[in-house]
């Protein structure tokens, strides 16, 4: 294990300790900040360990939502249902994996976002199973009482951040995070030389969206009632590749930074700027592309010391 | 008699739809950039159109003179300050880089002109004409003859002008158009301004036939992904044959199994042509 890995399992530990500090706002904050990071770590697996620009993570944050909250309108139990939807969303995405990843570049980015519409659109017309355009309910799982409440999501969305986090790092130091670095680096020649690309393409893609799922999950007991423009919003797509390349593509802890300092100033501009919010992010994204490219770990303290020197 | 207004409806829809996506294709052959902010082109093209006509009274089909230069000289300097820096970056750069200008440009309309939808109403208005049961709407028409006069005229710039054929150089080699002496720069700031100018003149068709809201210009993004993949990149006829395509398995689409599935059906085409002819149908590699 690399010290980067053990800085960011110290990190997610050090979040558990949330509820003890503040209130049902901080508890939300904290809920918000897991999902994040676990949508920023989910992406990082098919976007910067194997280099594929996914726009799928909103599909399957939708699929496990849906999965979840139908499934907990059978009087299924929340600890049951999780793993239903994590499997599920593992198994659809290894499936088309299989299928779109033998796509490149524009031309792969534009099915997985067409992937998302294909799903919101089903969504939307199998109305006895989901309720349609009009939502659906979810029952209450939790207690009544709103610290309980808040208390109890934020661990349950901890909880999958933790397994995220694990699981992230167990592929970046396996064969398999070897294997996508060289997917990444030249696919060409990582099938000549006997690698199962398109085994190892699925399997990366069936990681990135089986936690996804399990988060969407978790979110969608949270929130009580789902609609499909809701879960199916191409901004969870989006998102975790600004916090991915806010803090480094790549790398596992940078890109956790980058959610955490994304979300601080998502809540920031939320807060002040209610009007121009999403102006304010398109604005954001791009001074960050012109002017930090490559993330904040590319910034060295050293190298930072000589450029303010030299200016 | 449902079948030839099946027809109809598809063939004018289809025109619009390559008018959409011609831009599109346009700038995503020659940069090799997806503009993702095309959209909210598009719709601000429309609110140019309502604007001039409430407040000035001047028709859409005079507002596409003024419209048009008002459009290339964003997309050139857009183009010029901000696309520039990150031409050659990967594919997931630009991406990002356009949808950023998208949400800035979206939510810039909705602060100005609210998310409500509006729509421009002629006065008085054109009425529609009628042969032996097929309506058709006069505006429609007027629109579907400007979208292929549009569609012609960029046609035309491509093949006989100068800078036209030095576009299409940049796109067939940029090192050996380089080579030739072709300021590749500004190949690809005016390619993305006439990008631009597309996307506002269907803006304009547009306001004419539909309700505007900054919330549609997914939609016609989306459309223009479709299109663009049906047809193949990097043809004006491509473009074409994908709009008429699209329009028409909307329209069939519709009567067979309901409107609601048109849309899923048109992307499960996308994702399948993807996969088994990512060239399109009338795919290559010049852009002419």
């Amino acid at each position: 294990m690399k010290r980067s890995d053990l800085i960011l399992i110290v990190l997610v530990l050090c979040l558990a300790a949330l509820p003890l500090a503040g209130g049902a706002y901080t508890l939300r904050l904290g809920t918000m900040a897991a999902m994040s990071c676990i949508l920023a770590l989910s992406w990082n697996v098919i976007g910067g360990f194997a280099g594929y620009p996914s726009f799928a993570a909103a599909a399957f944050f939708g699929l496990g939502a849906y999965t979840t909250g139908i499934l907990l309108g059978y009087k299924v139990p929340l600890w049951l249902s999780l793993p239903i939807a994590a499997g599920l969303s593992f198994a659809l995405a290894g499936l088309l994996g299989a299928v779109l990843l033998r796509l490149r570049g524009h031309y792969f980015a534009i099915a997985s976002l067409a992937l998302v519409e294909v799903l919101r659109e089903i969504v939307n017309h199998a109305t006895d199973l989901t309720g349609g355009g009009m939502g659906l309910n979810i029952p209450v799982t939790a207690g009544t009482d709103i610290m309980a409440d808040a208390r109890f999501f934020f661990y349950a969305m901890w909880l999958v951040l933790l397994v995220t986090t694990i699981a992230v790092i167990a592929v970046s130091s396996s064969r398999l995070g070897f294997g996508l670095s060289c997917i990444r680096q030249n696919e060409a020649a990582s099938q000549m030389v006997g690698l199962n690309t398109t085994l190892y393409k699925s399997i990366a893609f069936g990681l990135s969206a089986c936690f996804v799922g399990a988060a969407g999950g978790v979110y969608a007991a949270w929130v009580h009632y789902i609609d499909p423009t809701d879960v199916f919003d191409i901004l969870y797509s989006v998102k975790p590749i600004v916090m991915a390349l806010i803090g480094g593509l790549g790398s596992s802890l940078g890109v956790m930074i980058g959610a955490l300092l994304y979300l601080v100033l998502e809540e920031v501009v939320w807060r002040n700027y209610i009007q121009f919010h999403s102006a304010v992010l398109g604005a954001l994204i791009i001074a960050l592309l012109l002017f930090l490219p490559h993330g904040l770990t590319s910034l060295r303290g050293g190298l930072l010391l000589r450029r303010l020197r030299g200016a | 008699m449902l079948a030839a207004q099946v027809l109809i409806n598809a063939l004018v829809l289809g025109c619009l739809y390559a008018c959409i996506a011609i831009g599109f294709s346009l700038v995503w052959g020659v940069l090799n950039v997806i503009n993702l902010a095309h959209g909210s082109f598009i719709v601000l093209g429309a609110y140019g159109a309502w604007w001039l006509y409430h407040a000035f009274g001047i028709a859409p089909w005079y507002a596409l003179a003024i419209v048009a230069p008002l459009f290339f000289v964003f997309g050139y300097a857009i183009q010029r300050s901000i696309l520039n820096q990150v031409i050659a970056a990967p594919v997931l750069v630009t991406l990002t880089m356009t949808f950023g200008l998208d949400l800035l440009l979206n939510n810039v309309m909705i602060y100005f002109f609210t998310a409500d939808f509006r729509k421009l109403t002629l006065s008085p208005p054109v009425g529609s004409l009628s042969f032996g049961g097929v309506v058709v709407p006069v505006d429609r028409l007027i629109a579907l003859v400007l979208a292929l006069a549009l569609t012609f005229a960029l046609y035309v710039i491509l093949r006989r002008s100068r800078t036209g054929r030095a576009i299409v150089a940049v796109r067939l080699d940029r090192d050996a158009a380089t080579l030739m002496g072709v300021d590749v720069k500004s190949i690809y700031a005016i390619a993305f301004g006439i990008g631009a100018v597309m996307a506002g003149c269907a803006g304009v068709l547009m306001a004419l036939i539909f309700p505007i809201s900054p919330l549609v210009s997914t939609a016609y993004l989306t459309k223009a992904f479709v299109v663009c993949v049906l047809g193949g990149l990097g043809s004006v006829s491509g473009a074409l044959a994908g709009g008429l395509l699209l329009a028409l398995i909307e329209g069939v689409g519709s009567v067979l199994f309901g409107p609601a599935l048109a849309t899923t059906l048109s992307f499960v085409l996308l994702i399948v042509f993807l996969v088994v002819r990512p060239q399109g149908l009338m795919g290559r590699k010049g852009f002419e």
